[in-house]
């Protein structure tokens, strides 16, 4: 299971890689959030991959055998709400960007003038 | 257990939270000056506290630490604190007579409390992951400020300032995930204690190094400094000039946090090998770039990047002078690199551009200015009794000590440098025939109420230089704290047994 997990981390990390060094605003924004989820996954790994229970305590208060880390899958949903912010917010500014310059080429975008 | 921790992160965001209902100026303006006044008040409360009683902490919903989250103000942080929100004063006094009326409508003051809550929260939480949320809430506030007013050059740097900041805050995440999966902890004080008792077999370096790429892309460490001076040159004066005083040191003061107290177990490697020549570089390629420049805000901005290669100049040499050096520098550079914006701000506010070759003979027309410029411009360059004097002393003093003969070296020479690039701009800005338009009188309203904000800031700097006995003790003190490690974890984990939780 881990392995297969490892191979998907690999798939989304190198997908956002090749998105990231092509020339197209959208597809550098969209790269930048998929590399978001490729971590998100590698953090969900990091509390280790098992069967086991829910960690929520029985009615007389034990715990129902070995249960889940619930801290990784707490910080995840943590990143994917901060990342979907900052994906509304990269869209919206992709946009305005093409409105003031008429381009989506990232190379055209260079240049130190501001007058 | 001490709530005013919390009070420079609650006050700013629930301030922000009622701007964000009104959007009536007057109300806008006084409700912000209010709580940032307010916020001075408490945050020079908080570091007397620690000051005389030691190290205060906070364990948020009341959740014994390490299992919640916990705030931790020491010397360092409740110091930083105190200096983001005079600061941060200053600006929003500059802000009330420099900003376009479209600007201040657009939400400047709400998102800049917000932004006071990111930074306020990163000096003092505890958790590592927590200062990841702090340092998202920081760059949102930031990725705003940076846009406002939507100017093409503005979009266009800030397009690329969230890209880059997007990527690195997954390699945080990345770093967060290593320690976890190694440590089984976020807390960092928890961290410290569990780094000590094991052997993580090279698995910290690694996650170190992480680490170092984050911070140092925060803080604008060479060669990951390439967006900060086109950033800082597109956004309106009153933004960047709080970005340059504290956002930067922001990524200093992780860098700290996390190399005095987690990632110390192989300090040849990560501090002496790795980040010690990353420093001599920041501060070289900075001073270069700043030579080269002849825009106003351009050459300030390049020179933020050589300043933060003293801070971390410091951080890599790790004695306990070096790290005080460090942490007076941070102070310094937060008061001076915000009054040397304002300073950009208000020729541009008066000029309408900030090129110097079109901006001659302000000291003409427009004297006030240029005498607080020179005595800011002097501060930063390190002439007593202004601020920067001192703490150059003590990183240079401690790099010698340490037998680093080359980086003391070129400590001084980028000083040098640094005394250039200020008197050029003096030179070509504000000496000679006058050149260009005044759009504003120097009797005017606005210009009064510019050089109110930046003589108030100017005068802090004179006061940190006079004071420097005490601003040494501090800052050694806080060095001892930083470099001990053992207080606070005393002071988070309390009579925490990790025994008796079965681990």
């Amino acid at each position: 299971m881990e392995l297969l997990l490892a191979i998907t981390i690999g798939v989304v990390v190198g997908s956002s890689v090749y998105l990231l060094l092509t020339r197209e605003v959208l597809r550098v924004i969209v790269g930048s959030v998929l590399l978001g989820y490729g971590i998100n996954l590698a953090l969900f790994t990091s509390g280790g991959v098992k069967t086991a229970a829910p960690p929520i305590l029985l009615a007389d208060g034990s715990l129902p055998g070995p249960v889940m880390d619930p801290i990784p899958q707490a910080l995840i949903l943590t990143a994917i709400v901060i990342g979907l912010g900052v994906f509304a917010l990269l869209l919206a500014l992709g946009y305005r960007t093409f409105e003031e310059h008429s381009t989506t080429d990232v190379a055209s975008l260079t240049g130190v003038e501001h007058e | 257990m001490n709530n005013l921790v919390a009070a420079p992160i609650v006050l700013p965001l629930a301030t922000g939270a009622i701007l964000i209902l009104t959007r009536r100026l007057p109300v806008q303006r006084s409700l912000s000056l209010l709580s940032v006044a307010l916020g001075v008040v408490v945050s020079l409360r908080l570091a007397a506290q620690v000051w005389t009683e030691g190290v205060q902490t906070l364990n948020l919903g009341d959740w014994p630490a390490p299992f919640g989250i916990v705030l931790v103000a020491d010397l360092t942080s409740a110091a930083f604190v105190a200096a983001t929100y005079v600061a941060a004063l200053a600006v929003l006094l500059f802000a009330f007579h420099s900003l376009e009326r479209a600007q201040e409508e657009h939400f400047y003051y709400p998102a800049f409390q917000y932004l006071l809550v990111g930074v306020n929260g990163s000096f003092l939480t505890g958790d590592i992951f927590n200062l990841f949320v702090f340092f998202e809430l920081l760059l949102m506030s930031s990725y705003l400020l940076a846009a406002l007013g939507g100017r093409r050059a503005q979009l266009r740097e800030t397009l690329k300032y969230v890209l880059i900041n997007n990527v690195v805050s997954g390699f945080f995440l990345l770093g967060v995930a290593g320690l976890y999966r190694t440590y089984g902890t976020l807390n960092m004080a928890d961290l410290a204690v569990r780094i000590q008792t094991s052997d993580s077999g090279g698995w910290l370096s690694v996650i170190a190094v992480v680490f170092l790429v984050v911070f140092g892309l925060k803080a604008a460490m060479v060669p990951l400094h390439v967006w900060l001076p086109e950033t800082y040159t597109a956004a309106p004066a009153a933004v960047v000039a709080f970005f340059a005083g504290v956002l930067s040191k922001v990524g200093v003061y992780a860098l700290l946090r996390t190399y005095t107290l987690l990632f110390v177990e192989d300090v040849a490697f990560t501090h002496h090998w790795l980040l010690l020549p990353l420093a001599l570089a920041t501060m070289v390629v900075g001073i270069m770039g700043a030579v080269a420049q002849s825009d106003f805000k351009r050459i300030l901005s390049y020179d933020i990047v050589s300043q933060i290669g003293y801070m971390l100049l410091g951080i890599a040499v790790f004695t306990p002078l070096s790290i005080a050096g460090t942490v007076i520098f941070v102070l310094h550079q937060m008061v001076v690199k915000t009054v040397l914006f304002l300073c950009a701000g208000a020729a541009e506010r008066v000029t309408g551009t900030s090129h110097l070759q079109r901006i001659g003979g302000l000291m003409t027309t427009h004297g006030p200015l240029a005498v607080l410029y020179l005595m800011a411009g002097l501060a930063l360059v390190g002439v007593p009794p202004m601020s920067g004097f001192f703490g150059k002393v003590a990183l240079i003093r401690a790099a010698l000590e340490a037998e680093r003969f080359v980086s003391a070296a070129i400590a001084i020479v980028v000083s040098l440098g640094t005394l250039y690039a200020v008197i050029k701009i003096f030179r070509l800005g504000f000496w000679g025939e006058v050149l260009g338009d005044r759009r504003l009188n120097k009797d005017s309203r606005e210009f009064r109420g510019m050089m109110a904000a930046i003589g108030g800031l100017v005068a802090v700097s004179a006061l940190m230089g006079l004071g420097a006995q005490f601003i040494l003790d501090y800052a050694t003190a806080a060095a001892g704290q930083l470099l001990d490690g053992q207080a606070y974890i005393r002071a988070v984990l309390g009579a925490f047994d990790p025994a008796s939780y079965g681990l």
